[in-house]
């Protein structure tokens, strides 16, 4: 039996089919409750009861939406350019999924370790953006295009701060596998040996960054719901809606992934005496999209000259004067090698 | 067939499929999105190769950025195709010409083509334990150091090269001062004043 899955080619297609499941089932499902825990986090900062009605406490509304997107007609406006149109939200949908192949739950649980881990990553994330350009303009209509360009250049500006803060992370442990990432933070003192204290600043700028990459608030200037209605989804409705949707709300938790693998330890345990497991990795990401939840609460909307003049003026040369100053700490392995993982332990 | 071979053949016609859509497409945007096509089945290749990090360094810097910039151009660019269309007839003697010369060129190449001795053992590089990404970066930071370095310095001349030559300072815009900006105060922004009625300021 175990042969037929390791030698034989369908076996071994069958066998990464079950494994994408395993990914993607508990993936959904569990996006379904985040989605229900954005807006509770939201709604109790407000003083409201957020959603309450559907089930106990309100736990099935996300699948309640989910019927009602997928029974709803699909309205596809005059002069849209249809193949492209439906593309969009494919595409968008189809790249939050791809990017969890390489993110690792546990020390190997996961479905491709690949070298280059942290760049594919990188790569899928910078083919997002076609998502929203691409339906912003096959709508056909200016308040979506308007939409998709300011969301673009969003995107892309802070790309490169990200990647640039991500350099930071792989000079100090010298490779671009998650695994090793993570293993190069294991160690003695618990969580003292994380990257969130060597790489304090970055990781801060690494969280605004991927807030303004996903378009979450308070940057999510293409969606500006008071002035652009709701942008390059305007049109959008039904299921090709829920497919944006998914994917943006897919592409958030991608961020609270990376950001506890990369800078709070992945699976690590906190404390030396308890085991090292997913569920450490399961309570950092949930830490994490708690932060995305409350900020999205209690921050008014950025301007968009504002959050372009902190993409490349402030963000930029910051991230870009860390790279230079971690690869001299690593160099000369100041204080016993703290930033140079590499040459003591992984 | 072995998935490897299958996934070659895949990604070796979508590339020239893509590539062919991007000539043969009626709307530029559509030719752009071919061209991305061709873009990713190449980055598809290159794994297949065992080059990985070319591999993303292709989709981050040819698609994630390149194409995207074709992209807003050809969507913000207000072409008129019939005009485009009476051009092009214009010049076809001229475009068939060099496409005839280049034919000629690729088949006297290929006609004289002839393999040096011992070219068995040069034709596939055996892959080592190191990786890829490492093998690369000791090949640049270490042999070619000083090429990447100058190569990196031409770079950046002709980056300011191009600043430089489209940088204008335009006096008849308002132009916005953050500090400014930031520091001003309702006690000196505002003034107010009584207006008496019917007389205004």
């Amino acid at each position: 039996m175990i042969e037929f899955f390791t030698n034989t080619n369908l076996g071994i297609v069958l066998l990464i089919l079950g494994q994408c499941l395993l990914i993607l089932i508990p993936l959904l499902v569990a996006l379904a409750f985040l989605m229900y825990a954005d807006r509770k986090v939201w709604a109790a900062v407000q003083m409201r009861k957020g959603p309450n009605v559907v089930g106990v406490f309100g736990l099935l509304q996300s699948f309640a939406d989910f019927i009602k997107y997928i029974v709803k007609e699909v309205v596809v406006p005059a002069g849209a350019d249809k193949a492209v149109f439906f593309l969009a939200p494919m595409i968008s949908f189809t790249l939050a999924v791809v990017a969890w192949s390489v993110i690792p739950f546990n020390d190997g649980w996961i479905l491709a370790d690949i070298n280059v881990a942290v760049l594919f990553i990188f790569a899928v994330s910078s083919l997002e953006v076609y998502g929203v350009i691409m339906g912003g303009w096959a709508s056909n209509s200016k308040y979506p295009f308007l939409g998709s360009l300011r969301s673009a250049a969003q995107m892309i500006s802070y790309e490169v701060s990200l990647g640039l803060i991500i350099i930071g992370v792989i000079i100090t442990t010298g490779s671009l596998n998650f695994g090793d990432i993570v293993a190069a933070q294991s160690g003695d003192l618990g969580l003292l040996n994380w990257y969130f204290i060597p790489h304090f600043p970055m990781m801060i700028l690494f969280f605004i960054s991927a807030l303004a990459e996903t378009n979450r608030p308070p940057f999510d200037l293409p969606e500006a719901e008071s002035e652009l209605v709701a942008g390059y989804q305007v049109e959008y409705s039904s299921t090709p809606f829920l497919l944006f949707m998914i994917g943006e709300l897919l592409a958030v938790v991608l961020m609270c992934a990376l950001v506890s693998l990369l800078f709070l330890g992945g699976w690590l345990s906190p404390v030396p005496f308890l085991p090292d497991g997913i569920g450490w990795l399961i309570l950092k990401m949930a830490f994490a999209f708690f932060l995305f939840a409350m900020v999205k609460a209690i921050t008014p909307r950025y301007r968009y000259d504002q959050l372009m003049r902190v993409g490349w003026k402030i963000f930029l040369p910051l991230s870009l004067f860390w790279v230079v100053l971690v690869s001299f700490l690593a160099k000369f392995e100041v204080f016993g090698g703290f930033w140079a993982r590499w040459a003591v332990g992984g | 067939m072995t998935p490897i071979v299958i996934a070659f053949y895949a990604f070796a016609i979508t590339t020239i499929g893509g590539g062919l859509m991007t000539v043969l497409a009626r709307n530029p945007v559509h030719s752009v999105l071919w061209l991305i096509l061709a873009f990713l089945s190449s980055a598809g290749l290159f794994v297949l190769l065992g080059a990985e990090f070319v591999a993303m360094l292709l989709i981050i810097v040819y698609v994630g950025a390149v194409a995207v910039l074709f992209l807003f151009v050809v969507m913000m660019l207000d072409v008129d195709f019939a005009e485009l269309k009476a051009e092009m007839a214009r010049y076809m003697p001229l475009a068939l010409l060099i496409g005839v010369i280049l034919l000629m060129q690729l088949a006297l190449a290929f006609g004289f083509w002839d393999y040096s001795d011992g070219f068995e053992g040069r034709l596939a590089q055996p892959i080592l334990d190191v990786e890829n990404t490492k093998q690369l970066g000791l090949v640049i930071y270490d042999d070619y150091f000083l090429i990447f370095q100058l190569s990196g310095l031409i770079l950046l001349v002709a980056m300011i090269g191009a600043i430089v030559l489209t940088l204008r300072h335009r006096t008849d815009v308002k132009r916005q001062n953050v500090m400014v900006q930031m520091s001003r105060d309702p006690a000196k922004a505002m003034e107010l004043k009584d207006v008496k009625s019917g007389q205004g300021l």
